[in-house]
């Protein structure tokens, strides 16, 4: 750790030495700034809520990105609530943690945010960190008779406890208040999942009915509870890579892009030039197949099959792509950490904008059916507005952040690879409501085309990965081929890749929002922890409020306009 | 007794179309024709219908879920095997497809589901999760489906390609066709540990 403090810092430090509760406490306020350049800030628990509230009511945060817990056993006091917060006005971030020891407990940051509802319940549930006033405080992503809190590091990655049945029908006393407009009114409860069409086979959504009216609404997650982030602490760094694939597997490339990049990060390398080119025609072709599946399915949910198989055509040149690439269609784990895991074949890069330009075609084949169809307008317009602020407080990003007026982006707000040197736009809506969201993700995949043009047209060349031995393994032929070779393989194989103990957060623009890895390293050669921020978890918490009062065949247009991607939800 | 499986062609009354080393007049082809007849067993024919006309009930749960889209898609066409009128309520479809993941908590659902298929009744398990639990050997994770509901087809990958689903279905079908015993779903019982859906605790 460096003592280099960066301005933000600085000036928090100021002001909150002069916060009237805190300030006979200040004394136990630690600030600075990691040595890759996150401003971190820790204190004592009590203090968690002024705080926060003092953060959002001035303006200098207006979003709780992410909370997690981190377990570290040996210490006095063992648990570690850890917040992210940004700012949409200044892109500024913070790391706040807080100390906990076991049976003690927080004040819930509901008060504040009442975003952090879901967020503080996955964290009671993997570590059991208890946070006081919170309205709801059960497990949210294992079922209900599991006994232990899984991502403790006393509880063994594999040891499965069964579930008997499934939970009935059920309301959280806070995200369901009941419209007041059906109380004394006969209420018929209706479940909708997780096996039915339009949930996508993982989510589950309840209801009560006042005849077509939603007038209560609550929704089940976990179904997909794959375990990533227990995965990822008993794996070396590099065999994260294919978990990564399926945490959004609409987009897999995306996500090995993501995690590599934040460990990059905390290893201090940069990528060569042409590796950062590969990863962003990756990441723009995934955010155009993801969008694909996102509108495909969301017209099919709603009865236009057409558009789906349209879409589909498409997405197979796509996956064609990748296959001339690695072999895979889907789930390719091309990344590796420091570059990419292999060069692109001849002629790869003019196969790509040959299939740019067959894209282009269907994406306007699609807005011809899509946008001015009577039925597709009727059926999303109006449907699931939401305002700017209220996106903002949720924890909205992406396309539903966009679709709702504000023009966020990382590519442009903290541009990363070489995207502040190409030319493209951020489409915006202004309702926020299901046609917009359609309309902002039409634009975008238009925008992702233009990057991938412009990138393809300009291939930098050079080597496709750093070659430093302590990250990257040797080719194929040197370790067959020399003893240098051979041995380098074998040392890494064995000791593993190592960053410094240290501790990251990274974030990159994925299709449906920001995708933050938070990544705690020990020096060894395994995470010691690496939290994910699903960009859809935010948004999925805002489901039952949205629903409520709408009609019934409302939810569905929702549910598919938010893309929710279960491996990325559930984890 | 020993029996000829393979449909035969026979005339009206069993009689020879013509005498051997003869072709039949044209006269005799017209009055043949009104009564020709087409002879196999009955349990042939319902096979061959049933294997021509299965209707998935695909659930997709996760990655596998994307590429089974993609069989279903316009380029792998699932149609073509007869298999293409999804349907997502259990009780109108004899194909269930586990594609993807299966963890503890949606175990009680797959069986549910199960439970409310009529038979006959098949089971294909797409992919690695779903068929070992693959590389999730994971605390939430189901050590594969064959656990909890019979499974009659494994197709590997992770996920697999689409042309390995259709050798699943296409070996379903043989299966069918060949009247394989099917033992693992005759003696199939609900896993001990699971109870009615419904009898869950109120929350």
């Amino acid at each position: 750790m460096n003592n280099q403090m960066t301005h933000q810092i600085e000036l928090l430090k100021t002001d909150l030495s002069q916060l009237l509760p805190i300030k006979d406490r200040f004394s136990a306020y630690k600030f600075s700034t990691s040595k890759v350049g996150d401003d971190v800030l820790e204190f004592p628990k009590e203090d968690i809520v002024p705080v926060l509230r003092y953060f959002r009511e001035s303006g200098r945060f207006d979003v709780l990105m992410d909370l997690c817990g981190v377990d570290y056993p040996e210490r006095a006091k063992r648990f570690e609530v850890v917040y992210h917060l940004f700012s949409t006005k200044t892109m500024q971030r913070l790391r706040i943690k807080c100390q906990v020891g076991e049976g003690e407990s927080i004040d819930t940051a509901t008060s504040v945010w009442d975003s952090a509802n879901w967020f503080e319940r996955e964290a009671f549930d993997m570590f059991g960190i208890k946070f006081a006033g919170h309205p709801n405080l059960r497990r949210l992503l294992v079922h209900e008779e599991f006994v232990g809190h899984p991502l403790r590091k006393d509880y063994d990655a594999d040891h499965q406890q069964h579930c008997s049945v499934a939970l009935p029908v059920h309301f959280d006393p806070t995200h369901s208040h009941l419209l007041p407009s059906a109380k004394g009114h006969n209420l018929v409860p209706l479940n909708i999942g997780p096996s039915h069409p339009s949930t996508h086979g993982t989510l589950r959504v309840m209801a009560e009915l006042d005849g077509e009216t939603i007038a209560r609404a609550n929704v089940e997650l976990g179904f997909l509870h794959r375990c990533f982030e227990k995965m990822a602490e008993t794996h070396p760094y590099n065999q994260v890579i294919p978990y990564t694939d399926r945490l959004n597997y609409c987009s897999a490339p995306m996500n090995n892009v993501g995690y590599c990049k934040a460990v990059e990060r905390l290893l201090g390398v940069e990528i060569p030039q042409k590796a950062q080119a590969m990863r962003i025609i990756l990441a723009e072709l995934s955010r155009i197949i993801d969008h694909f599946v996102c509108l495909g399915a969301n017209a099919v949910d709603l009865g236009a099959l057409t558009a789906f198989f349209q879409l589909f055509t498409y997405r197979e040149q796509v996956y064609n792509l990748f296959e001339k690439l690695c072999g895979a269609r889907l789930t390719v784990s091309l990344t590796r950490i420091g570059g990419m895991a292999q060069d692109a074949p001849p002629g790869w890069f003019d196969d790509v904008l040959a299939t740019c330009k067959n894209i282009r075609q269907g994406i306007s084949d699609v807005e011809g059916l899509l946008s001015q169809n009577k039925i597709w307008i009727q059926r999303t317009q109006g449907v699931g507005a939401i305002s700017a602020e209220k996106a903002i407080a949720w924890g909205y990003t992406g396309p539903l952040l966009r679709a709702a007026g504000v023009a966020h982006d990382l590519r442009k707000a903290q541009p990363y690879y070489m995207y502040d040197q190409l030319d493209f736009d951020i489409p915006v809506g202004t309702s926020g409501d299901c046609y917009d969201r359609y309309l902002v993700r039409v634009e975008e995949m238009k925008q992702s085309l233009k990057i991938i043009e412009q990138v393809c047209k300009n291939v930098p060349s050079g080597d496709y990965t750093i070659r430093d031995k302590g990250i990257v393994l040797p080719e194929k032929k040197d370790v067959y081929g020399n003893i240098e070779g051979l041995m380098n393989h074998f040392m890494l194989v064995i000791k593993g890749l190592r960053p410094p103990a240290g501790e990251v957060y990274d974030a990159t623009e994925a299709a449906n929002g920001e995708l933050g890895f938070y990544l705690v390293s020990d020096g060894s050669g395994r995470p010691y922890r690496l939290r994910v921020r699903p960009p859809c978890f935010a948004i999925y918490q805002s489901f039952p409020e949205q629903v409520t009062g709408g009609l019934l065949s409302d939810v569905i247009s929702i549910l598919g306009s938010m893309n929710l991607i279960a491996g990325e939800l559930d984890r | 007794m020993p029996h000829d499986n393979s449909p035969s062609v026979t005339g009206h009354n069993s009689m020879p179309l013509a005498q051997p080393g003869q072709a039949p007049s044209d006269a005799q082809l017209v009055d043949s024709s009104k009564s020709f007849a087409f002879t196999t067993r009955l349990d042939d024919v319902i096979a061959w219908g049933r294997k021509n006309s299965m209707w998935p009930m695909p659930y997709g749960t996760a990655c596998c879920g994307i590429e089974l889209m993609s069989v279903m898609g316009p380029k792998y066409d699932l149609a073509r095997f007869g298999a293409e009128v999804v349907r997502f309520s259990p009780r109108q479809a004899d194909m269930l497809i586990v594609a993807g993941t299966i963890t503890e908590k949606m175990a009680p659902v797959l069986v549910h589901i199960y439970e409310q298929m009529l038979d006959p009744k098949y089971v294909i398990s797409m992919g690695a999760c779903a068929s070992s639990g693959g590389f999730y050997r994971a605390y939430h994770v189901l050590q594969g489906i064959d656990k909890v509901i019979p499974v009659d087809v494994f197709v590997p990958g992770c996920p697999p390609t689409p042309e390995a689903v259709l050798d699943g279905v296409m070996t379903l079908q043989r299966m069918i066709a060949e009247h394989h015993p099917r033992p693992w779903a005759k003696n199939w019982k609900r896993p001990a540990w699971m109870k009615q859906l419904g009898t869950g605790a109120p929350v």
